[in-house]
């Protein structure tokens, strides 16, 4: 077969060759291009192939969904015993919270989902107000959460599981974001106080384990507050936590800074711009943009160490969950758990990861010179 | 600054015995120069003179040690006041742009009329569109930076700078980082900026541009002006060995 002849300058675009498209093509060129690649792709079939049957069973057709205690589950099934995550499914997502406020947790939870949308997405409509919204929900949750003002005062003690977690998650991610900004325009200010400061604060918080850090807010920080000051031990672990958080997102967002090429700030300064309206509008724009997979690196990162709280006394899921396994009808249930735990984290870390890269995707805005 | 006095400032720009160090590199030694208002100057020089240098001192991107400098009445003093006012009157133009990638074309042009010059949006938006008109490319306001030519890029950044209603114009060496073939269009839009009358200090090696609309020449070596001449003496009857040991130079090519 000959190919067809053009005039010079008269070659039309002609459509690829289906080696180069479609789900054959795709399967030819990802999964076996070569001997080496179909080896591995069969070696990771007979894989999946011997451990997916026995997982599927052992989750879901095997799985015990109710019973009273550890030996019905074990005399209805082989597999996973649920029951025993059901009955402690309340204590697992409110902690010790009383049950007959539980529905601020609620109203709380629908409330986050709401302040998110707006930070989210940016095609919502009056974006700007929900905002203030989003920029007042802290409070909002805190009064709802904590009580006061008319509402049944509740005692951070009895904050615990999924709740505690968002609680110290959502604040740490929250409070940090900003403070690590500051902390990382600190530490390239032309004012040497300034800079001296975040630059110490930083090389501190990133010197000392996050344990350490806990430690201090549980025990000795009442020794250097003034006597008979009751200061909240959640509102401490919140305090370390985020400053923690913040140290490394500082170091993040410098990174970022430090990217971006000095021609911007000039621009910005022969535009006449002021130094903060720069950094607003100009320079942190970007360099957050660039920043994003560390931020939420930070961000995951951040969200798991909140169970390290287990070891001043709080109890976050896992720490519901060992305390549910010391119950002795339903003994030896560790696997369900631990997993039941894990899951809970990986779902929300993986929908973070999942959002960083929509918004990267979304904030490209063709290459840059 | 009211407006008055603004135009009562006879000199748009005025240099007195300015010098400047980087650490102990002295970079600037005894710079005079004076800029009438409507004048243009193209200054020019071997790579490292401190043309650049020079041209940032006007609007403070650059800090001098001695000397005055005096922009359109204005001191130049470590006054944030003055330096905000300064920037105010005075554009710039880079040699590589530096428009804001994050931002449409558009938005580069409003940006500092509406946070600077506290511009209603729709009235930036609108002047924003008549320079775009000028410069020719009305119809890339949509787009980002990136998704446009070095020409394009730099016609943007002139009308960024035009948006402001600058009183002066420094262009640092704004056609060196462009293709050949790009490098007319941009420089008809100074050509035609120069015509309207706009007091222009301009980094370049473009002979045939200072030919056109320079009123003087000045060229710098090693931190100091060494001469200063008409166009037209300058390039046929330039008096220092410098000047046309630097002119054989780029002529050559
Ligand atoms: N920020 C700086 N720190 C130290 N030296 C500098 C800096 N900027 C420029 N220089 C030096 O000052 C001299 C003049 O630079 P510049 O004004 O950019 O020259 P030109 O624009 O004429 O090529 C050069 O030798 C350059 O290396
Ligand atoms: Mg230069």
């Amino acid at each position: 077969m000959s190919a067809p002849q053009y005039a010079p300058g008269k070659h039309p675009d002609l459509p690829a060759p289906s080696t180069l498209a479609g789900p054959l093509a795709w399967v030819r060129a990802n999964l076996l291009s070569s001997p080496s690649n179909i080896t591995l792709t069969l070696l990771s079939l007979w894989f999946l192939w011997s451990v997916i049957p026995g997982a599927l069973n052992w989750f879901f057709f095997d799985a015990v969904y109710s019973g009273e205690n550890r030996a019905a589950c074990r005399a209805a099934g082989e597999g996973a015993c649920w029951a025993f995550i059901g009955e402690y499914l309340k204590l697992f997502t409110y902690g010790f919270y009383p049950e007959e406020s539980r529905w601020r947790v609620n109203l709380a939870f629908v409330l986050m989902w709401l302040a998110l949308v707006p930070i989210l997405f940016d095609r919502v409509p009056h974006r700007k107000y929900g905002l203030y919204y989003a920029a007042a929900f802290p409070f909002i949750a805190g009064w709802l959460l904590v009580g006061g003002l008319g509402l049944a005062p509740v005692t951070t003690d009895k904050f615990g599981g999924i709740m505690l977690t968002l609680v110290v998650g959502v604040t740490g991610i929250a409070f940090s974001l900003p403070i690590g900004i500051l902390l990382a325009l600190g530490r390239s200010s032309k004012l040497t106080i300034i800079r001296v400061f975040c630059v110490g604060f930083i090389e501190f918080i990133r010197g000392v384990p996050l344990i350490t850090l806990l430690f201090v807010a549980s025990t000795m920080l009442s020794y250097f507050l003034p006597p008979g000051t009751n200061f909240d031990l959640l509102l401490r672990v919140l305090i370390m936590v985020t400053l923690f958080a913040s140290g490394y997102m500082a170091e993040v967002i410098r990174g970022g800074l430090q990217a971006i090429p000095s021609g911007q700030t000039e621009a910005a300064d022969a535009l006449g711009l002021k130094y903060w309206q720069a950094m607003r509008l100009i320079v942190l724009p970007q360099a957050l943009k660039i920043s994003i997979p560390g931020i939420v690196n930070t961000f995951i990162g951040l969200y798991k160490d909140t169970t390290l709280v287990i070891i001043i006394g709080l109890y976050d899921p896992l720490g519901i969950g060992r305390a549910a396994l010391a119950n002795t009808s339903w003994i030896g249930l560790s696997t369900e758990v631990y997993i039941f735990v894990a899951i809970f984290f990986f779902v929300s870390c993986f929908a973070m990861s999942r959002y960083s890269l929509y918004l990267e995707d979304k904030l490209e805005t063709g290459h840059k010179r | 600054m009211p407006e008055t006095e603004k135009t009562h400032a006879e000199l748009a720009v005025k240099i007195e015995a300015m010098h400047k160090w980087y650490g102990q590199f002295h970079v600037l030694k005894n710079i005079n120069l004076q800029v009438r208002r409507g004048e243009r100057i193209v200054i020019c020089g071997p790579s490292g003179s401190g043309k650049s240098t020079m041209i940032r001192c006007i609007n403070r991107l650059e800090e001098h040690q001695q000397g005055d400098i005096i922009v359109d009445g204005v001191e130049l003093t470590n006054d944030l006041k003055n330096i905000e006012t300064i920037r105010k009157e005075v554009g710039m133009v880079f040699q590589h742009f530096n428009l804001f990638p994050h931002l449409t074309v558009l938005e580069n042009c409003t940006l500092a009329p509406i946070w600077v010059r506290k511009s209603p949006k729709a009235e930036a938006v609108a002047t924003a569109m008549e320079y775009l008109e000028r410069v020719q490319i009305p119809e890339q306001a949509h787009k980002f930076p990136g998704q446009l030519s070095g020409g394009q890029q730099q016609r943007v950044a002139i009308a960024r700078s035009l948006c402001m209603n600058p009183r002066i114009m420094l262009f640092d060496e704004p056609t060196s980082a462009l293709d050949p073939e790009m490098i007319k269009e941009v420089l008809d839009v100074m050509v035609e900026l120069a015509q309207e009358g706009m007091t222009m200090l301009c980094v370049t090696h473009e002979m045939g541009f200072a030919k056109t609309v320079a009123n003087r020449v000045i060229f710098m070596d090693e931190g100091e002006i060494i001469e200063e001449n008409s166009p037209d003496q300058f390039f046929d009857h330039p008096e220092h060995e410098r000047t046309k040991l630097f002119l054989s130079q780029i002529l050559s090519h």
